[in-house]
């Protein structure tokens, strides 16, 4: 027989088992009304309040008092700092720590932000200028034209500039690439484990003794990632396709080509990090012999999956342009939950994606490698929990 | 495949096992020919299990080497064993019959012949009620004939069975006999491990008998006996206790109703015996009992485990 039958006997074991169950279907109908209940309470979730932050360069530092009173009386409430020089404020704002950049002089501010303006601060901004603008006209003017003064304080507005483009279509996207962020976090999270307590369940039923004396450990290994891996793609396809399909029909959603990419490279980036993080699942499970190990040995990967889905979580409603974001996004443990959701936002540039499925590619080359040692070192020695070091020196 | 069928030998050669302090193994060699059921006896520790596990090759040896059909056993070789772990190890939540189907299709049948071969040993061992039950849901001894089921289902060429008969019942003891047995008519070599002596003398050609990791005794029931001198019931009824003390190559086992039992040491004449009896008054009883394996087991591994 040959190893790919082997390897698809042992996955189609799992895909039947799994799809079977009914923990499979419930599971599934629970994530898709956990999400419609999400996309019905994006718009309200998203409004919500929070201080903008704006930083005030040179002589606009003057404005600083009276910004804060003029913004808050238009329902804003504004957080001023200030800030050495406009290149730093600049960066500030790529890195999502400034909302606004506020230079020049207070008769003729100069604003840059990331892609839009508050219209509050913008009125909040007016005002200061054509009362600025205003108080200039009225020194320096001995014969007062009433007309030409108030012509020329109406001109007065502030000058704003975007470092990007404006996106129309940005709540939807944050809300698309926080939806892609959860989904596969939890599918990660989900189906990794479901692979660790199945290499434990075999260890503990000992029927791995009986597998082993007709398949490889590394067949047995990449037949079980293959079948679970396989149902949690259907699962992620059709609560994914389910969630986009509600969101467009409830009108939520107008950007739907957008959403069907996001959840096709969700798809992808699914298969890149369910193969990272299930080699590291697998070979955790096999140092084990007991369901009751189980929690304690799979801690530290689950620390490391719920801090990807945090730091995503964070960093794509914050700052997804940041250079720190950016860097994050190709490390291997974070790509496969933050890389979506950047993309999801197109704040990921083509190479960085591409240097982060290489670099989650080679990764998951070298862990499969070292989890298929520590699994055939570790899966036949029941009893004790056994240490990661005389696994490998013993094979 | 050069294997595929039976007829083919098992060579165990000099294999050594330590685990720290424990030799597990020490250099345990014994062939089992193709027709021939090899008991595996030994007292709870003694390397039974590991022999069997290194045999099948889940188990690696520290020195030594098992041939089957000649070669060195290799993974091909291996898919066509039956082997049966000392502890029960199926898929709990698995039913019955789709775990056979499963395992036979693991060793190379397609689903159609796995299927027919699955149904064929549930009704065979008794199981067929069950086919669709969840394992972890039949009583243990039960689990057991699923074990056996699994071990069987794909037409081995070779048996290694840990303690097969644990657990079962009289008629599932019986119906695992006559499985044996007609396994090895058709030329399967057959080895399994059992504290039922009794068992072991009925049903083996060649008992094997491991001591701290030693094959101390191996060959069969009479080879072993024929080493070993014999037992002699001597029923004397005037005879006073301590009438065959002194007398050479003669321990006695017990007395019980009048009647003497005597172990008597290999190449030792009875007739002085018979003369001391004779000595002592009327001797109503002369008998030469053939020792059972049980005998011969505690005979050789003395006393200590
Ligand atoms: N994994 C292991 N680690 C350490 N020692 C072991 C291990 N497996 C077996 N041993 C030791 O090897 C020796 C032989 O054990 P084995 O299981 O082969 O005995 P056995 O003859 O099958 O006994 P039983 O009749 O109780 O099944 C024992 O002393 C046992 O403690
Ligand atoms: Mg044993």
């Amino acid at each position: 027989m040959s190893p790919a039958r082997a390897v698809w006997l042992v996955a189609r074991r799992e895909l039947r088992t799994r799809l079977r169950a009914r923990s499979f279907l419930i599971g599934t109908a629970v994530s898709i009304a956990v999400l419609v209940a999400f996309v019905l309470m994006q718009g309200t979730l998203f409004g919500a309040e929070r201080a903008t932050r704006v930083g005030l360069v040179g002589q606009a530092t003057a404005v600083a008092g009276s910004l804060t009173e003029e913004a808050l009386a238009r329902g804003l409430e504004v957080r001023v700092s200030t800030v050495r020089d406009p290149a730093a404020g600049e960066s500030a704002i790529t890195d999502g720590d400034l909302d606004a950049l506020v230079t020049g002089t207070p008769a003729a501010l100069h604003v840059v932000v990331d892609e839009s303006l508050d219209e509050n601060l913008r009125r909040a901004l007016n005002t200061l200028v054509q009362r600025e603008v205003l108080r200039a006209q009225l020194a320096s003017v001995e014969e007062l034209d009433p007309d030409q003064v108030l012509a020329t304080v109406a001109d007065a507005t502030v000058d704003v500039r975007s470092l990007r483009a404006p996106d129309p279509s940005h709540e939807q996207r944050l809300a698309l690439a926080l939806v892609i962020v959860a989904l596969l976090y939890l599918s990660l999270l989900l189906y990794g484990t479901l692979v660790a307590q199945g290499v434990v369940e075999e260890k503990s039923s000992r029927v791995v003794e009986i597998l082993l004396a007709t398949v490889r450990p590394w067949e047995l290994l990449a037949g079980k990632v293959i079948g679970l891996g396989l149902v949690g793609l259907a699962q992620l396809v059709v609560v994914g396709g389910a969630g986009v399909a509600l969101a467009v029909f409830a009108g939520v959603l107008t950007i739907p080509s957008v959403a069907v990419g996001t959840l096709l490279w969700g798809l992808l980036w699914y298969l890149l990090g369910y193969l990272f993080y299930a080699s590291v699942f697998a070979a955790a499970g096999s140092l084990v012999s007991r369901q009751e190990e189980t929690q304690s040995v799979l801690l530290p990967v689950t620390s490391v999956l719920v801090l990807a889905f945090v730091l995503s979580f964070g960093l794509l409603t914050r700052a997804p342009n940041a250079s720190a974001t950016a860097v994050l996004s190709v490390l291997p443990p974070f790509a496969p939950i933050l890389t979506p959701g950047r993309m999801a936002l197109s704040a990921a540039t083509g190479w960085q994606v591409v240097i982060a499925i290489v670099l989650t590619l080679a990764s998951v080359v070298v862990l499969a490698w070292l989890s298929g040692r520590i699994y055939a070192g570790a899966v036949l020695r029941t009893g004790a929990r056994l240490r990661l070091r005389e696994v490998l020196r013993r094979h | 495949m050069p294997w595929e069928g039976a007829g083919f030998v098992l060579e165990v050669d000099g294999i050594t096992k330590r685990y720290g302090d424990v030799l597990a193994c020490d250099r345990v060699s014994f062939t089992v020919a193709p027709g021939e059921v090899f008991g595996f006896v030994g007292a709870n520790g003694a390397g039974k299990t590991t022999a069997l596990r290194i045999a099948l090759g889940v188990l690696s040896a520290d020195a030594g080497a098992v041939r089957w059909a000649g070669a060195p056993v290799d993974h091909a070789a291996r898919r066509r064993f039956g082997y049966l772990p000392e502890e029960r190890g199926l898929y709990p939540r698995m039913r019955v019959l789709e775990h056979l189907v499963y395992l036979a299709e693991l060793h190379g049948f397609d689903v159609t012949r796995a299927d027919g071969d699955a149904e064929r040993w549930l009704s065979r061992l008794g199981l067929r009620e069950h086919r669709d039950t969840e394992v972890q849901r039949l009583s243990l001894g039960n689990q057991q004939r699923v074990q056996l089921a699994a071990a069987l289902v794909h037409d081995p060429g070779l048996l290694l069975l840990d303690e097969p008969f644990s657990g079962l019942d009289p008629v599932a003891v019986d119906l695992l006999s006559a499985v044996l047995r007609e396994r090895a008519g058709a030329g399967v070599p057959v080895v399994f491990s059992s504290h039922q002596l009794d068992l072991v003398e009925r049903l083996c050609d060649r008992v094997g008998i491991i001591q701290s990791g030693r094959l101390v005794a191996c060959g069969t029931v009479a080879e072993l006996r024929s080493g070993m001198g014999s037992t002699l019931l001597v029923e004397a009824p005037a005879a006073a206790s301590g009438w065959a003390d002194g007398l050479p190559g003669v321990t006695v086992l017990g007395v019980h109703n009048g009647q003497t039992r005597l172990r008597l040491a290999a190449g030792v004449d009875d007739q002085p015996v018979l003369a001391a009896a004779l000595a002592t008054g009327p001797v109503r009883g002369f008998t030469h009992q053939r020792p059972s394996l049980a005998e011969l087991y505690r005979e050789v591994v003395g006393d200590g485990a």
